[in-house]
């Protein structure tokens, strides 16, 4: 009897493994995103608004910086996601190097751009906060600098991949720089700590309670929730192209297509 | 709420340039994102469809 339910589990255990490893096939990844798509967009919709609604109206002027510190609600969620970004384009990148899985390898690609957005914005909306808060559009603080890096990162994952003809070759070099980068995302995440910067200590961290107020709290969550389900909804549609692009030879593509 | 007017609202406590740079920024890059990414989608859709179509029509051509 023990000997029999524990075969059993075995092959339960199997067919669980079997049933995700089907979704790692571009073929069946492809319907299953489209599915996905314009859900990721409600949910970017609805918490963007409610997010955008306590940004503007219901968070409280700031003693220090008035009105301006409401930059926060756009700057934090940007600067966020595109160090998590990075982390899972890495995470897929190298497991498309390790197992050979086409979709990890163009979810990885995918990522990249929408990764670039947002540590474009970062640096863009952190301009618009340095100036008034500090005299200058720019300077060069470990924190601003690193973010720099990062997104130099991207373009450079992006530009090594379109120059390599062969996808699969692409993937690995892609994969490789990728890994190399992370170590720079420790680096932006303690920069305010290890180094003197200008830039500002972190209002949340995962061991103090946030020091800014609960309403301010909420709206900059919200709106990282909303980039977030944003950056989904757009690298999952970026997926779809570079499925079909890559896969374009193939018999199911044919028939995917009407 | 801390707004009076409508005026004071896009005045942002002076701070008006800054606060809208930042946000306007956000807007046009991600309503650019998403059109761009579904316009590369539609482009490789579409070249699909007319290979397909061309092959139908190769098909054809060699049948009659």
């Amino acid at each position: 009897m023990g000997n029999h339910g524990r075969f059993e589990g075995c092959i339960g255990v199997r067919q669980s493994i079997i049933h995700w490893f089907r979704f790692a096939s571009p073929q069946s990844f492809y319907p299953l995103a489209g599915r996905m798509i314009p859900w990721f967009w409600a949910a970017a919709a609805i918490s963007g608004i409610a997010g955008l609604w306590i940004s503007f109206f219901v968070a409280p002027t700031d003693a220090q910086q008035g009105e301006g510190y409401r930059i926060i609600f756009v700057h934090v969620p940007a600067s966020w996601m595109s160090m998590f970004i990075y982390l899972v384009m890495a995470f897929w990148a190298g497991l498309g190097l390790a197992l050979n899985t086409r979709v990890s390898a163009m979810m990885a690609q995918a990522l990249a751009p929408t990764g670039a957005l947002m540590a474009a914005l970062s640096l863009l909306t952190g301009a618009f906060w340095g100036k008034p808060m500090w005299g200058a559009w720019w300077v060069w603080d470990a924190r601003l600098t690193s973010e720099l890096i990062l997104f130099f990162l991207y373009l450079g994952f992006m530009a090594l991949q379109a120059a390599i003809d062969d996808p699969r070759r692409a993937d690995k070099a892609g994969a490789i720089l990728a890994l190399v980068g992370v170590v720079n995302i420790p680096i932006i995440y303690f920069s305010v700590k290890w180094w003197n910067t200008l830039h500002q200590g972190s209002t949340i961290n995962l061991t103090k309670a946030p020091s800014m107020a609960q309403t301010m709290l909420w709206g900059m969550l919200l709106m990282a929730f909303a980039f977030w389900m944003y950056s989904i909804a757009v690298a999952l549609t970026r997926v779809r192209a570079i499925i079909l692009e890559r896969e374009r030879h193939t018999e199911w593509v044919k028939h995917a297509v009407e | 709420m801390q707004w009076n007017s409508v005026g004071e609202f896009f005045a942002m406590g002076g701070y008006g340039l800054y606060v809208w740079g930042s946000f306007g920024a956000c807007a046009i890059l991600m309503v650019a994102e998403p059109l761009l990414a579904k316009h590369r989608l539609n482009e490789i859709r579409e070249s699909l469809a007319r290979e397909r179509l061309a092959d139908e029509l190769d098909h054809q051509a060699g049948t009659s």
